[in-house]
């Protein structure tokens, strides 16, 4: 495309934000026992709320609901889909984008919001728009545009069930991006952590713990505890030195969850804390077993060693339990 | 001992690039680009330059530089190590080359592809045993790898102990992004945000939000440092250097200073105040505005802190107070900062503050700015420095 032309295709996407894709279109079925249970077994969701009728009686809601996670699926078209779906604001756009080449489409992401819960016999409507779309973007799959359409789904009383944001990737393939690897030597390694790197004044730190033991250098001269580990103390310039092992108690001194980026390898989600041990070094790790919003600064700690993947044995900390 | 360069170290020229998200051209380019800039807005040749200053990180040898931009002889060329903690070490080496007479021209300059190229936010991992991939290998394996990683964890516990709320983090983010918004050089041309949009946005690190967070961008800035005698001759008024600093402090680390005692403070920053304080006999009251890194909101609060322009734990009701915005006692981040002009490791920063002191900033505050300060990055040896009029 020529500057201009591609200006004027912008033009032309641009102008399809904030047009109606659907309004108030019924779901071909009311929300039903054989649909859901079908949707459970590919999720794997055992939640007797919404298929053991005996069990929902007796729970607060006193029905069975529908999952709200499925509020979309009720409107899903079927094979028609693929042959011969009408057209609508949204099937014009993404002709638009393959016409000049944006073919590839990805589904990145997924936010749905729930207000309501929708039991059997209730009737999904669906409102939908083209919300969004992002300026052009160069990305790993090929240089494109991020579209989200937003989704509102109601009941047969106009009552809002939830929405839906579901964001696109229609881009330009990248030359070779869809070549498959087939090869057994090329097949990929599962990730793991990043390592560290090992050399003089770490390496034993490392090797005892790939054994199971956290250990903390002391100076044997002045008995100071030091970490992270270095050649000389800086108490009293004795470079001699041995270790002890930590008891791995200790209590937080901060933390953060770590939401962006996502790192191949690394648990999500994931939070990193610094503990002062009680020996009275302080020490990076994570914290494991509670949420983010359940952790504090100041709350005891209690560590173990753990093989966290294929290749990594790390200290890992946990919130104490309370003494007897 | 205090050092001795009070005003012998001029800014006579400046020069910024287009900031992109996709330059489309080397990090040798844009170095060059900004350079010439800023020779162009001093009046002066390539061949004048005789001293080079930037940053370890940047990956623009000098002797590229002066033969791409067509300079002669150098007979200086210093750099400063630990990231945006750089931003003025260039000035800083300068200043001693310019004073001490070992150059009589001196430019500092930084160009990265910050967001086409390597990219900050993708962390830190090497394979190479030095003594920082074995620094870094004390937190990769448990995946606090990230710059937003490092400041989100102090911010924790510095909101923690000082009981200071989102609320300012929003005030510094918002009052910058005004400033970006009104600035056509800035990201965020025309692009501001309310409470509500900064609060639905996704979470980075905890408590960083991504408007809390600066972006990652393609880009050059120069600044040209000469003699007071010189300064005088050429095309702009002088921006003198009062004093500048480079600064690390007790049990420091790069990022992750998290074995001091209390590890909610930057210590570090501190001491560069102490000592600009000191060679330009100035005080946190003769500043006028001020440009202070920024590469996460919570930091600028820090700074405002360590520089003394109130105690500790007292920048979040500063700055709720409206003291950053064009009208309150210390307009800063007029460019909009690194949080919505661009990322170009605070050397963009001098640039806006030797705008500040000439009065021709796109959002230059209706009172008289005679001196303004600049900082550098945070979590890092860092330093500072003040400009004021010839």
């Amino acid at each position: 495309m020529t500057p201009e032309e591609h200006q004027l295709f912008e033009q032309k996407i641009y102008a399809y934000v904030g047009r109606e894709v659907f309004s108030s279109q019924p779901a071909p079925d009311r929300i039903n026992e054989a649909m859901i249970r079908h949707w459970a077994e590919a999720m794997g969701d055992k939640n007797p709320a919404y298929q053991d009728a005996e069990w929902a009686e007796q729970s607060m809601r006193g029905r069975l609901i529908g999952p709200p996670a499925m509020m979309y699926c009720w409107n899903q078209e079927g094979i028609t889909a693929a042959t011969k779906r009408s057209s609508d604001a949204l099937t014009d756009m993404c002709d638009l984008f393959d016409q000049h080449g944006y073919s590839g489409v990805l589904g990145t992401n997924v936010k749905q919001e729930y207000f309501k819960e929708a039991g059997m016999g209730d009737q999904v409507f669906v409102d939908m728009i083209i919300d969004t779309i992002s300026e052009q973007k160069a990305t790993a799959r090929g240089i494109g545009y991020f579209f989200e359409s937003l989704a509102t789904f109601s009941d047969q009383h106009g009552e809002k069930i939830g929405t839906q944001r579901f964001r696109v990737l229609k881009f330009i393939p990248a030359e070779g991006a869809n070549s498959t690897v087939s090869s057994d030597e090329e097949a990929l390694e599962t990730p793991t952590r990043i390592a560290s790197p090992r050399g003089h004044d770490n390496g034993w730190w490392w090797e005892a713990a790939d054994e199971g033991r956290m250990l903390i250098q002391r100076c044997t001269a002045c008995q100071t505890l030091r970490h992270p580990p270095r050649p000389m103390c800086g108490e009293c310039q004795s470079m001699d030195w041995d270790s002890i092992e930590s008891t791995m108690q200790g209590e937080v001194l901060s933390f953060t969850e770590i939401h962006h980026p996502k790192v191949p390898g690394y648990p999500s989600p994931l939070i990193c804390a610094v503990i002062k041990m009680d020996e009275g070094t302080n020490f990076v790790s994570n914290l494991r077993g509670c949420e983010a919003r359940d952790a504090s600064i100041g709350m005891r700690v209690s560590g173990v060693m753990e093989q966290v993947d294929d290749k990594t044995m790390l200290p890992q900390f946990y919130p104490a339990t309370q003494e007897a | 001992m205090v050092a001795n360069v009070k005003d012998k170290a001029v800014i006579v020229g400046i020069g910024n690039t287009e900031f992109s998200k996709n330059s489309g051209v080397s990090e040798l380019s844009l170095a060059v680009q900004a350079i010439k800039v800023a020779l162009d807005d001093a009046g002066l040749k390539p061949s004048d330059i005789d001293g080079m200053a930037t940053f370890t990180m940047d990956t623009n040898d000098e002797i590229e530089v002066a033969r791409a931009l067509g300079v002669g002889e150098l007979s200086f060329f210093g750099r400063s190590h630990y990231g945006g903690g750089a931003a003025t070490g260039t000035l800083h080496q300068a200043t001693m080359a310019v004073a001490t007479g070992m150059a009589e021209t001196v430019v500092c300059f930084r160009a990265l592809n910050g967001r086409s190229g390597h990219r900050f936010s993708g962390g830190v991992a090497g394979a190479i045993t030095t003594a920082d991939a074995i620094h870094w290998g004390w937190y990769t394996p448990f995946g606090l790898m990230t710059p937003a990683s490092w400041v989100g964890m102090f911010t924790q516990r510095w909101m923690h102990i000082t009981g200071v709320t989102k609320d300012a983090l929003y005030e510094v983010a918002k009052t910058t992004r005004d400033y970006g918004a009104n600035n056509p050089a800035a990201f965020f041309y025309g692009q501001t945000f309310d409470r509500t949009e900064y609060d639905a946005q996704r979470s980075i690190c905890d408590p960083l939000q991504l408007f809390d967070c600066c972006q990652e961008s393609d880009g050059g800035s120069a600044v040209i440092v000469t003699t007071p005698e010189r300064a005088r001759d050429l095309a702009q008024p002088g921006v003198a250097i009062r004093g500048v600093a480079q600064c690390a402090a007790k049990d420091q680390e790069q990022m992750t200073s998290f074995y001091r005692e209390e590890f909610a403070g930057i210590p570090e920053m501190e001491f560069a105040a102490t000592d600009v304080y000191a060679m330009s006999g100035m005080q946190a009251g003769d500043i006028d505005a001020a440009v202070i890194y920024d590469a996460f909101s919570p930091i600028v609060l820090w700074q405002l802190e360590a520089w003394g322009f109130c105690g500790f734990g007292e920048s979040g009701d500063f700055v709720l107070d409206g003291a950053l915005r064009p009208d309150g006692r210390l307009p800063c981040n007029t460019h909009g900062g690194q949080l919505s002009e661009a990322y170009i490791h605070g050397v963009n920063g001098i640039v806006e503050a030797t705008k500040l002191v000439r009065g021709t900033s796109v959002n230059q505050p209706a009172k008289q700015i005679d001196h303004a300060l600049v900082t550098s990055g945070v979590g890092i040896p860092t330093g500072g420095a003040i400009l004021g009029k010839l």
